[in-house]
């Protein structure tokens, strides 16, 4: 039974994966469940109810050309990064006679999440999960987040260096910043020059006079390893 | 003797396509045997999912009839349509089926001739290509898209 | 004195400093680096040593600068925040200055994806603002960033930085360099000028800052070889403006190369009025030789000889 998303979570961009790199993962199998999610992955196109037909006829049309059918059963569930969604995934795949493999069109969260309640069936990434971003127009997605562990947008009019400057500097531009673009491409916008016109229309450029100092990339960031939040009010 | 008959399928628009066949009707022109007509409200209602799936059920060929670019009445309707008929000629060719077996057409609604026309082009070329390799595999003896020829 | 290097005494005996550019070798060539301190020697005060420019990889700038300590010029070694953590640059300082380096510029880098090892990891712990502090905490505080951990010896730079007038924003860019000040740097060397008008608006703006005051501002200079080399460098370099008066100069010159060398000193001797402006930096590009030509011709020979700290004249 396919549900729908009960709001609309959207912030992870994926890409699905080439469909070669896909055949070759699924070459040992006969038959999988093919998974999409009905949050991130289906606002931005990659792995909603709609990419996991097209995906399942494509697949399917493939391995008959080459004269090894796959059989496959489609399934679109609200979220997979949840376990009360994940098991019902496991629900599926358990009482499926034959299933040997998940197809996972969910991000790298959805797709660790069930393998970790699917101990004895192979889960595979059907997407790249890319970055999280904003829908800036249909069909166009750009990366406005890090998750640096501390939020300065405060300092910075409401854009942050670390996400848009391609050299995540806190005091920039640097040299290379011209008529509002950064150097590497002229599709990318300079992250300072933004912070400098939104500050400026703010009224608050004399936030940018201060030297902001290094990050503490050590104790707030990915750099400390693996990350956790703990709330104890919360926990049952 | 048994002939290969191409089996296409028209997805047209009833702004455009439909009339179009409708006069093709009127006029007595004579459009290929084995031809399925769905009409859509629009061209851009046709999905992706459409014309593939139309292949994998043993189609031949998929043609979308269209408005002309600056008349769809829904805008942009027939810009989707192409833009999605563009993506799916591209996901044949990675998974080795011919992307010329998938084709948009512009046209008006007075165009009789032109549906008859272009219908009658496509199946010589679809004879020229062969059957849907898939049709093949499927049933090696046997042809699904096959009839007699008088 | 912060640090003792003869740019540094250039500087504050009041001279007009030159230094130029000399980039390693893409190995361990050595010969390299000794051909361009033959070219340089006796027409500069110091020569920048670049670290990895353009992202394409050389030897490193530490390594090099050594090398040049030993052939007998004083270098400003160059080091990018793109490659390194503060981990790897304050212990590459602690070496450069065990080596005898004793001037360092602060820089940002140009972003890795120009150069020739483009799937590597970006770096970039630091920006360029953050290592100009590092390094002034290390010299002044004796002590590591974040002014806890005691450093054994004293470690003497002279700190410098790069500026470039002609990016954007434009209204921003004297700013940036005030903070540059606030952070501690001591002297500052710009972008390469064509745009004499925008470069003396930035001036007006550093003066308004009275950043001049603070750091000794030194103008980038590099003499075109052609018509094509400065229809190139307008259209493909990044913060690089080029008058279109300038390139007709040179298309319509009989030789391009000369005409290059003839407006090059007639910069040089333009910024020489601009108040502000202690010296010039010449980035000659693959054109080392042509230096001494210029500083001849611009009436900057001889360089001025200042006393070492042992006393002895170099």
């Amino acid at each position: 039974m396919q549900m729908l998303a009960l709001r609309s979570d959207q912030m992870i961009k994926a890409e699905q994966k080439p469909i070669e790199e896909i055949l070759t993962y699924l070459d040992p199998y006969k038959k999988i469940l093919l998974s999409g999610c009905g949050a991130c992955v289906t606002v931005c196109h990659a792995g909603g109810e709609k990419e996991v037909s097209l995906l399942a006829s494509s697949l399917k049309m493939a391995r008959n050309l080459t004269g090894k059918p796959l059989e496959i059963q489609e399934i679109t569930p609200a979220r997979q990064c949840e376990p009360e969604f994940a098991e019902e995934i496991v629900e599926i795949v358990e009482k499926t006679e034959g299933v040997e493999a998940v197809l996972s069109l969910s991000c790298g969260i959805g797709v660790q999440t069930l393998a970790r309640f699917l101990t004895k069936t192979p889960v595979i990434p059907g997407v790249n999960t890319v970055f999280m971003g904003e829908t800036v127009s249909h069909g166009v997605w750009e990366e406005r987040c890090q998750a640096c562990g501390n939020c300065l947008l405060e300092r910075t009019g409401g854009v942050c260096p670390i996400a848009r400057c391609s050299k995540q500097l806190l005091n920039g531009p640097c040299g290379g910043s011209s008529k509002g673009k950064c150097e590497i491409r002229q599709e990318t916008d300079c992250a300072w020059q933004l912070i400098y016109d939104r500050l400026k229309s703010l009224g608050q450029l004399d936030k940018l006079r201060e030297v902001i100092p290094a990050k503490n990339w050590g104790t707030e960031s990915r750099d400390k390893g693996p990350r956790r939040i703990v709330r104890e009010d919360l926990k049952i | 003797m048994l002939v290969f008959i191409p089996k296409i399928v028209a997805f047209c628009c009833e702004q455009s396509g439909v009339p179009a066949a409708e006069m093709a009707e009127t006029l007595k022109l004579s459009v290929p045997a084995n031809l399925e007509i769905v009409p859509v409200p629009c061209a851009g209602r046709t999905e992706t999912l459409f014309l593939l799936k139309a292949l994998e059920r043993g189609a031949d060929g998929v043609i979308v009839f269209a408005c002309h670019e600056e008349n769809c009445q829904y805008l942009i309707g027939n810009m989707r349509a192409k833009s999605r008929l563009l993506y799916a000629q591209n996901l044949l060719q990675k998974i080795g089926l011919e992307k010329e077996r998938l084709e948009i057409c512009n046209i008006a609604t007075n165009s009789g001739v032109k549906f008859a026309e272009t219908l009658k082009d496509k199946a010589i070329r679809l004879k020229e290509l062969g059957p849907n390799p898939l049709t093949r595999i499927n049933d090696p003896l046997a042809h699904a898209n096959v009839g007699i020829k008088e | 004195m912060k640090a003792g290097s003869n740019l540094e005494k250039v500087f504050t005996q009041g001279h007009f400093a030159v230094t130029a550019e000399l980039g390693p070798p893409k190995g361990n060539d050595t010969n390299v680096i000794q051909k361009k301190v033959d070219f340089l020697r006796g027409y500069v005060d110091a020569v920048n040593v670049t670290d990895n420019q353009t992202a394409i990889v050389r030897m490193s700038s530490i390594a090099a600068c050594s090398f040049v300590i030993q052939m007998g010029m004083e270098p400003v070694m160059q080091m990018v925040c793109r490659d390194r953590n503060r981990i790897a640059m304050q212990s590459d300082i602690f070496g450069a200055s065990a080596l005898g380096i004793r001037n360092i510029l602060c820089l940002t880098g140009d972003h890795h994806t120009f150069g020739n090892q483009v799937n590597a990891k970006n770096v970039h712990d630091l920006d360029s603002v953050q290592l100009i502090d590092m390094v002034r905490t290390m010299r002044d505080n004796q002590t590591l960033l974040g002014g806890e951990d005691k450093i054994e010896g004293e470690i003497k730079m002279f700190i410098g930085a790069a500026a470039n007038p002609f990016a954007d924003p434009f209204e921003f860019r004297a700013v940036r360099t005030a903070k540059k000040a606030d952070a501690g740097v001591d002297f500052i060397q710009t972008q390469c000028i064509y745009d004499m008008d925008r470069f003396k608006e930035w001036m007006k703006m550093i003066r308004d800052l009275g950043v001049h005051e603070k750091v000794h501002i030194m103008a980038g200079v590099t003499p075109l070889k052609s018509a094509g080399m400065a229809r190139y460098m307008a259209k493909n370099v990044a913060g690089i403006i080029i008058p279109d008066a300038l390139i007709d100069r040179m298309a319509k010159a009989q030789k391009g190369a000369d005409e290059g060398i003839n407006i090059c000193v007639e910069q040089i001797q333009e910024l020489r009025e601009i108040e502000g402006v202690h010296g010039i930096h010449l980035m000659a590009i693959e054109w080392e030789h042509m230096v001494g030509r210029i500083v001849e011709a611009a009436g900057l020979l001889p360089r001025p000889q200042v006393e070492q700290d042992s006393g002895e004249k170099v």
